[in-house]
């Protein structure tokens, strides 16, 4: 196999006297979409903000393209092509497609030669080109994404991860606001992202997603790794029963 | 994903253009001044004349350069109380240093010069701190412009020693303030024509009775920062970042836009449109009155509001507030001609802010419509 794209190794996170995150080696490869999955509370969101920068991690070391990213800030973590794209979706609902896909990094051109301006007839451009690539079509590139759909707006996200170039994509949860026609055209560009050789890490509760794009399973309990399961050999039952914890104790399937 | 959805397709069908709802709920604004203007001057003799129309813009100078600020603030989901009091400071700040220079014996010309830069520059003091206060320490706009509101304006009546205005100006120092305050780039005279810069020193009271300002002082320097804060909001960088903390200020920091920093600047640049406002309020009536701008604060917030900027932030333009500000300003001067007690202007305000709002909400349920999210 190839090498990864990402390595964590030995990370931990501890809140107080709670170990949110207990001595993880979690690794992706180029073009390899990975399912998160786990129980509330079992350390998925607290390892992904450990690699997105959101948190420091007590232990360990966090890597990307083989350089050490541990402990840098978010944004640089960013600018080196580590995409997160949150529930919230982090858009400027106010605003148009064009200006969300530059949102923060907006394109400007000289008025009278010396002015700088926004030039929104760019971004627009360049915006359309996106979603192109990623076969998303949007009525009108003018419209306020207030006036868009969940899904619509989700593939703007995700446009805007791909102009930027981003190298890894972390999802959190992208289908949960979603009605069914939306959460196929989500998972459908998730896997465009994997053809275009992009990794993804893919937080999910809903395993009819998870089945549907992952290659490889990691779940966590208690904030460990407990599992890690290539598609052919995964199925429903096997990870219900490794995020319940009745697979590696024998122990029976109904808790709680 | 139109595609997916059948009923997104019938929708963009049917018979309303989106476009059309758009321009109609944004101009209303627009027509409803045209109105205004249109019924005075039906009803109201003398309403239709260059001359009052002059007085009606130099009247709006005072709550427009404040709803310039104010737009940037509530575009940004916050609110500047302090401004009606900023305006004050800079008034009794830019006469006491006018007042104290010329008395020393310096230059009128240069006494005025400093005194104006003082007043813009005291401005500045309780917009940063508003700034920081929200900023920083996260004080809710509306408590840290409120508790401003009480420092800036006892700050105003320390300067006057609790006076409602600041006491020896010179004869000569207000005649000055008056030139520029009350004078005109050009003048109309009927039967004689038009004046540059001043009027001829031989005229026939009748005649001067008939004087009508075309370009009056206040009115160009009003122009003047409505263009360039209308320009920066619309077309630059900075602008669109207002806008999009105002739609997500979480968006604007993943996004690396320094929000701090930005709300910072933009409650700085409320202060200064208020300080222009108060340096003008000076030179118009030569007095320099710790309430100037106490009146004027609630109309700067109605003229924002009518001019269809979004209390919740995100939305809306100086020309908005532009086209506020002169309907407050015709409906001040339209009342009073038609001889109607002033006191229903604020009546008939009040209910324009309502109706402003509720097109707001309409305008958004439509475009939801129409989306058919």
């Amino acid at each position: 196999m190839s090498d990864p794209i990402l390595a964590a190794t030995g990370v931990s996170k501890y809140f107080g006297g709670l170990t949110a995150v207990d001595n993880v080696d979690f690794a992706v490869h180029p073009g390899e979409v990975v399912a998160l999955l786990g129980d509330n509370g079992a350390g998925k969101s607290t390892l992904i903000k450990c690699i997105s920068g959101v948190y420091r991690p007590e232990q360990g070391r966090v890597e990307f393209n083989g350089e050490d990213i541990t402990h840098h800030a978010p944004a640089d973590i960013r600018s080196r092509g580590i995409e997160t794209i949150y529930q919230d979706l982090a858009l400027a609902e106010n605003l148009d497609v064009g200006a969300n896909v530059f949102l923060g990094k907006e394109v400007t051109r000289r008025l009278f030669g010396i002015i700088p301006v926004t030039d929104d007839i760019t971004m627009r451009e360049e915006a359309s080109g996106a979603l192109d690539e990623l076969d998303i079509h949007i009525p009108s590139l003018k419209q306020k994404l207030v006036n868009l759909s969940g899904g619509q707006r989700q593939a703007v996200a995700i446009a805007r991860a791909m102009y930027w170039k981003a190298q890894l994509v972390i999802m959190d949860e992208p289908t949960a606001a979603l009605g069914v026609p939306e959460q196929r055209k989500v998972l459908a560009l998730i896997r465009s992202l994997r053809e275009g050789n992009i990794p993804v890490i893919l937080i999910s509760h809903t395993m009819h997603d998870v089945m549907a794009v992952a290659d490889r399973m990691v779940i966590m309990r208690r904030g460990a790794i407990v599992a890690n399961i290539p598609r052919a050999e995964a199925s429903e039952e096997l990870i219900v029963r490794h995020i319940v914890g009745s697979a590696e104790n024998g122990e029976s399937a109904v808790m709680i | 994903m139109a595609e997916n959805n059948p009923q997104a397709r019938t929708q963009s069908l049917s018979f309303i253009n989106p476009r059309t709802i758009e321009v109609l709920t944004k101009s209303w604004s627009y027509l409803f001044l045209l109105g205004l203007v249109i019924y005075f001057s039906v009803t109201g003799t003398g309403f239709f004349s260059v001359r009052n129309f002059a007085s009606i813009l130099t009247t709006s100078t005072l709550i427009m350069l404040m709803s310039i600020g104010q737009t940037y603030v509530v575009i940004t989901a916050g609110i500047d109380l302090s401004i009606g009091w900023t305006v004050g400071l800079s008034s009794v700040t830019t006469a006491r240093v006018m007042r104290d220079l010329a008395d020393s014996g310096n230059d009128i010309a240069y006494a005025m010069l400093i005194g104006v830069f003082a007043g813009l520059l005291v401005a500045l003091i309780p917009g940063l701190v508003n700034g920081v206060l929200v900023a920083r320490i996260k004080v809710p706009p509306f408590i840290a412009t409120l508790g401003m509101f009480g420092i800036v304006r006892g700050a105003a009546f320390l300067l006057t020693d609790g006076q409602q205005v600041v006491r020896g100006l010179s004869a000569e120092l207000r005649e000055a303030l008056r030139s520029i305050g009350n004078g005109s780039l050009l003048y109309y005279i009927p039967d004689d024509g038009f004046h540059w810069f001043a009027l001829p020193p031989d005229l026939e009271p009748q005649q001067l009775r008939l004087v009508s300002q075309l370009l009056p002082y206040p009115v160009i320097i009003t122009a003047l920062v409505v263009v360039i804060f209308a320009f920066i909001l619309a077309r630059t960088k900075f602008g669109r970042h207002t806008y999009v903390i105002g739609g997500s200020e979480e968006a604007a920091l993943r996004s690396g836009i320094n929000v701090g920093r930005h709300l910072i600047i933009i409650y700085v640049i409320c202060g200064f449109t208020a300080g222009i406002a108060g340096v003008l309020h000076l030179f118009r009536f030569t007095a320099g009155a710790p309430q100037a701008g106490e009146a004027a604060l609630l109309s700067s917030v109605a003229a924002v509001v009518i001019g269809g900027t979004n209390l919740f932030g995100g939305e809306g333009d100086i020309m908005g507030a532009v086209v506020g500000s002169l309907i407050i300003a015709v409906l001040q001067t339209g009342l009073v001609i038609l001889n109607i007690d002033s006191i229903w202007q604020f009546i008939v305000v009040g209910v324009v802010i309502i109706i402003a709002v509720l097109v707001n909400q309409l305008q958004a349920a439509l475009e939801r419509l129409q989306a058919n999210v």
